[in-house]
């Protein structure tokens, strides 16, 4: 069972209180109404679904109940790191940081 | 007496403590202390199972966990029964009864054994070339006879009467093993500071220490010390010591399960223990000392009972005091075997020959065999065995063939060499890392925090490894915060290396021999069958390993993997390493189901959910139905009344005079907010800003696709407040989607949700006296159709406390559905059904709910939906605001195939013969004579009898249906075919004028 960190709580709790929630960064179009269907494809049915680096949405469902983003190894199943939801997405000089922190 | 071969003086255990056991029925005794095992052994019985595919006679291969023949049905009575329970791990307990496996009718005459007989049959990879052809076969004849032959053991028939348990556990350090590394390791941890959990599989501490009877540490025999270090262990209060507990999983984070075996060895265990526990452990830091296992040597016929491992004979002498034969015959590769032999000989068995197929010895084996008296044949193989259900000779011949001699034996004790056990190590997800020096996988690089200690990570000498064990300790106690520094130092001294011997088949059993020399003894996988398995085309290991099943029986390949890889890499001409090493997965040893599933069962496999009228329901005589995790009251019958009497019942009374009907159980989300009616115009089709205060309506939820997801009625309290309700088994979805939404996309709406499904108990009202029977009891609220027409929601006073009145119907009759804070529940309920009763109202359950809804034609959602339904094809089109800019769906409902003519559209159907009913999920067609496969063109979602109509109504998704009104279309069934007509959806009331009552 992975122990998740919840940016919000700045917690670490045990993976049964999340839900995973699909992939991250995908943003809702403001005028969804007015979007082809090659656009409303990509943004609903097309996912990247990576080996290595994933950016996930979770929730933490059964503690303060936020959504938050992911960055999760999906080859190592590892959490690089976690952070609020509307935040960027974090970069590789980032990344290669944090994932030299939790492999120490 | 406790056994012909026990021997006095030797072992540990106390001859005056006995204990009496079955083993097939015979009374066996034996000593407190031996494993079913050791006492099987002690009293002459080496037959103790035979083998999965041959049904060969077997005999114990081992002393511990890679045991893979000796395996046993344990039996407390019919409920309590388990099979393929080691013999080597489960102690003897007083009026323990033991069954062998795999035999019929008898182990000694077994009728399976003909698969012996028959063995060119059954070569590697027989069940996926043997079985192809015919076709037919398969089915009729092949699958039976192999599902009757194959699963090892016999299942219990009753539910396991024994109660299982669970709990967490947070450490800075878990060692897994208590050897004398994993003893050194923990008490210097433990002496720094750390908290530390031990386990061990074995009833008692010590490991190898059983049995290695020359290792002293501190001048102290090494068992004596394990004994003596575990007992200070345990009384520190900063450590755990787990005996009989198996670490079997190693998972992410260092989260390792173990299962504590608490009962397994009482005679009359007290009915408030667990009979196992499981340890969930979260470690910061693990120690890995699960030292090595021995492997046996591959030559023909190495499967008699008498033959077993060294290391194993070694333990049950030394410490259970039982002579594995009078005439012992040895076959090494490894200098380990030897200690064996010499402490057989110094308690007066007498050892035949040392049979080393080297041709040096370690430094002063053979000066010692000289000295004992011992035979040592070196450059010479054992190439044959005798005996049929005993060994009784093993064939000897110099390496290479010649000079073949028989000696008689009862038992043979072989040793290839020390397999490091890297099990956890690989459960971790660390990579093994080939060692050529010493032929040996050992941990390469580590994925986790964790350190392999001793024996399984190839150290050597012993001092070497109590050393890296207590460095290990303190290491890892300092890593984890730990101030002291315990300086631990333990003197050790005796045992032998783990390094040296072979892997692979044996002189005499090599690739141009088509003798039977076992590499898996329990799947029965033979040298032969690997190099089959290569010459076939499997080049890499794990092909070899699913195409013979080496190594996929329960002791997944303990003793068997590297002899296995070693035949495929020579086979190959290859390194081992290039051929491949299987990972390990859990579980280390099989666990039961009980361990797992421990505390989760009966009522707490699953929340029941009851709602606040559940005890009124009950003593009313209703039968339940369960809907998500609710209980439902389903129907209320009468004296004499069957289903459909009862719900017939039931449904005429509602529209004649009135029913009472339990709702609470609809899930309820409270929507607040400054910004609450513009959410619910993102979330819902509807448009909800025209909604005043006091109305409700009837609103739909997509998904972004455009497809049904949800409905339900919403009032509006107030101008900033929704009471928004929800399908049943839908609430906590409907929240986490509306969550989604809110939290992700519409963040800058100021809007709060709360569940309040439980906090509401709601009472459902219905029918042409549903006013005259809630009248008195209310208060403050006018219930006249003018201040409180269809499709209001009100707030006041019920029996005196709060009630949310809505004016609101799932019949189509006048009705309300009365909201009180749920602990008022039953009282209101109560109060309503005083009035209700002598009306000539009834209580009606949900399946009367169902029918008289589908006599109105209104959907329920997952049934006439299932995700590919749009409001149009439900024909709720009227439901979409038209105007909206967006709302959740409005692009999905635009796709191509979301506007297409021929989509599946709800209609009813009514069947030409209005007594015969539909059966939900029937498929529909035009042309019932058209050839099989026929052109479906939608199925049958909901079907009553309806009282109400006089005849019986469906519902049906069909394509294009709402254009086929009136036509004929056919309903095909195993034994007829049943004509309907297609029909709009509402059967009952077409005008829909009742609810205004
Ligand atoms: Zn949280």
């Amino acid at each position: 069972m992975l122990l998740i960190h919840c940016p919000y709580c700045d917690e670490e709790r045990p993976e049964l209180e999340f839900r995973h929630a699909g992939e991250a960064h995908i943003e809702r179009p403001t005028d969804i109404k007015s979007i082809s269907d090659e656009e409303f494809m990509k943004f609903f049915f097309l996912r990247d679904n990576p080996k290595g680096v994933a950016y996930e949405r979770w929730r933490h469902m059964h503690g303060c109940g936020r959504f938050f983003n992911a960055v999760r190894d999906t080859v190592s199943d590892k959490f690089v790191m976690t952070y609020e939801a509307g935040k960027p997405r974090p970069d590789g000089d980032e990344l290669r940081a944090k994932s030299k922190e939790t492999n120490q | 007496m406790s056994g012909a071969n026990r021997i006095a003086g030797a072992g540990r255990l106390t001859p005056a403590k006995t204990v009496r056991f079955t083993f097939d029925g015979e009374i066996y005794t034996a000593l407190e202390g031996d494993t079913l095992a050791s006492a099987l052994v002690a009293n002459g019985v080496h037959l103790m199972g035979r083998s999965f595919k041959y049904h060969r006679a077997r005999g114990v291969l081992g002393a511990g966990a890679e045991e893979p023949n000796a395996l046993m049905g344990i039996e407390r009575d019919r409920a309590r029964r388990q099979p393929n329970v080691r013999a080597t791990v489960q102690e003897v307990f007083e009026g323990m009864k033991a069954t062998s496996q795999n035999r019929w009718p008898s182990l000694a005459f077994d009728i399976g054994a003909v698969n012996n007989l028959m063995s060119p049959f059954f070569a590697a990879g027989f069940y996926y070339k043997t079985f192809m052809w015919p076709k037919a076969a398969w089915q009729k004849l092949y699958e039976p006879i192999i599902r009757g032959a194959a699963g090892l053991g016999v299942s219990p028939d009753e539910a396991d009467t024994d109660h299982y348990a669970s709990r967490y556990v947070h450490c800075d350090v878990l060692v897994i093993g208590g050897g004398v590394c994993g003893l050194s390791a923990a008490l210097a941890a433990a002496k720094s500071g750390a908290s530390v959990v031990i386990c061990d599989e074995q009833a008692q501490m010590g490991g190898a220490l059983a049995y290695e009877n020359g290792v002293t540490l501190y001048d102290e025999a090494g068992f004596d010390w394990a004994g003596k270090t575990a007992a200070e262990l345990a009384g520190m209060d900063n450590v755990r010591v787990l005996t009989r507990t198996t670490a079997f999983g190693y998972y992410v984070q260092n989260f390792v399960a173990l299962s504590e075996r608490v009962t397994d060895h009482l005679a009359e265990p007290d009915a408030d223990l667990p009979r196992e526990r499981l340890w969930q452990v979260r470690a910061k830091r693990v120690i890995i000392a699960t030292g090595a296992i021995e492997r046996h040597m591959v030559f023909a016929n190495n499967d008699r009972p008498g033959i077993m491992l060294s290391s194993a004979a070694r333990t049950f002498l030394n410490h259970y005091g039982v002579a594995v034969g009078t005439k012992v015959g040895v076959y090494t590769a490894n200098d380990s075997a030897y200690e064996t032999a010499f402490d057989l000989k110094r308690v007066g068995v007498s050892v035949e020959a040392i049979v080393d197929c080297r041709d040096n010895p370690g430094e002063g084996k053979l000066s010692t065999a000289a000295d004992l008296g011992i035979t040592v044949k070196t450059g010479h193989s054992v190439t044959n065995t005798k005996g049929a259900r005993r060994i009784t000779a093993m064939v000897v011949e110099r390496n290479g063939g010649g000079g073949a001699k028989t000696i008689a034996v009862d038992a043979l004790i072989m040793s290839a060499g020390w397999t490091p056990s890297v099990h956890m190590f690989s459960q971790s997800r660390g990579k093994v890392a080939w060692d050529a020096d010493t032929q040996r996988f050992l941990p390469g690089d580590y994925a986790q925090d964790c350190v392999s200690i001793g024996a399984c990570n190839g150290t050597e000498d012993l001092q070497a490894s109590v050393d890296e064990a207590i460095a290990a300790g303190e290491f890892a106690a300092k890593a984890v915060g730990g101030k002291r520094a315990a300086n631990l130092k333990i003197a050790a001294s005796g045992g032998g290396g783990w390094s040296g011997g072979v892997a692979g088949s044996a002189d005499g059993a090599g690739p141009d021999t088509t003798v039977k020399a076992f590499v898996d003894f329990q799947n029965d996988v033979t040298a032969k069958d690997i190099r089959l398995a290569v010459r076939e085309g499997m080049h890499s290991i794990e092909h070899v390993k699913r195409f013979t099943t080496n190594g996929m029986a329960s002791d997944q390949g303990k003793t068997s993997n590297i002899h296995g890889l070693a035949i495929a890499a020579d086979a190959l001409s290859r390194e081992m390493p290039a051929v491949g090493l299987t990972t390990f997965r859990p579980p280390y040893t099989p666990v039961t189901f009980g361990s797992i599933v421990n505390h989760g069962r009966g009522q707490l496999f699953d929340p029941t959910r009851k709602t606040p009228m559940h005890g009124w329901a009950e003593e009313h005589g209703a039968v339940f139905e369960d809907v998500s995790q609710w209980k439902r009251a389903w129907y209320f019958p009468r004296i004499g009344e069957d289903m459909h009497a009862a719900v017939n019942r039931e449904c005429k009374t509602v529209r004649e005079a009135a029913g009472v009907f339990d709702a609470s159980t609809l899930g309820k989300i409270e929507v607040v907010g400054p910004d609450a009616a513009a959410f619910l115009d993102l979330m819902y089709t509807n448009g909800w800003g025209k909604l005043k205060p006091g109305r409700c309506k009837y609103g739909i939820m997509l998904r972004e696709d455009g497809f049904i997801y949800d409905d339900g009625v919403v009032a509006r309290i107030a101008e900033d407040r929704f009471h928004v309700t929800t399908t049943t088994g839908g609430a906590p979805r409907v929240l986490h989607h509306m969550e989604d939404y809110l939290q992700t996309e519409f963040p800058h709406l100021d809007v709060w949700l709360t569940s309040t499904s439980e906090q509401w108990a709601v009472i459902a009202v219905q029918g042409p006296k549903a006013r005259e029977i809630i009248e008195p009891l209310v208060e403050d609220i006018d219930l006249s159709n003018e201040a409180m027409p269809h499709m209001s929601a009100l707030e006041g006073k019920i029996c005196g406390v709060p009630t949310r009145l809505f004016r609101v119907s799932f019949t189509g009759e006048a009705g309300y559905e009365v909201n009180v804070p749920a602990d008022f529940g039953r009282a209101v309920w109560e109060a309503i059904w005083e009035r209700a009763e002598p009306l000539g109202a009834c209580a009606y359950g949900t399946e009367t709910m169902h029918v008289l809804r589908a006599e109105k034609g209104f959907i329920i959602v997952g049934q006439d939906t299932d995700g590919t339904v749009t409001p149009q094809d439900a024909g709720l089109s009227w439901a979409i605001a038209k105007s909206k800019p967006d709302y959740v769906g409005i692009r999905g409902l635009m796709r191509p195939d979301l506007v297409a003519d021929d989509r599946k559209q709800l209609v009813g159907l009514k069947t030409k013969d209005a007594n015969t009913v539909l059966e939900e999920g029937a498929q529909v067609v035009a042309d019932p004579n058209q050839p099989i496969p026929m052109k479906m063109l939608g199925h049958v979602t909901s079907s009553y009898w309806s009282e109400n109509c006089g005849r019986s109504i469906a519902m049906a998704l069909v394509a294009g249906g709402r254009a086929k009104m009136g036509e004929t279309l056919y309903v095909p069934m195993p034994d007829r075919t049943i004509e309907v007509e297609v029909t709009g959806t509402v059967f009952f009331d077409e005008k829909g004028e009742r609810v205004n009552g």
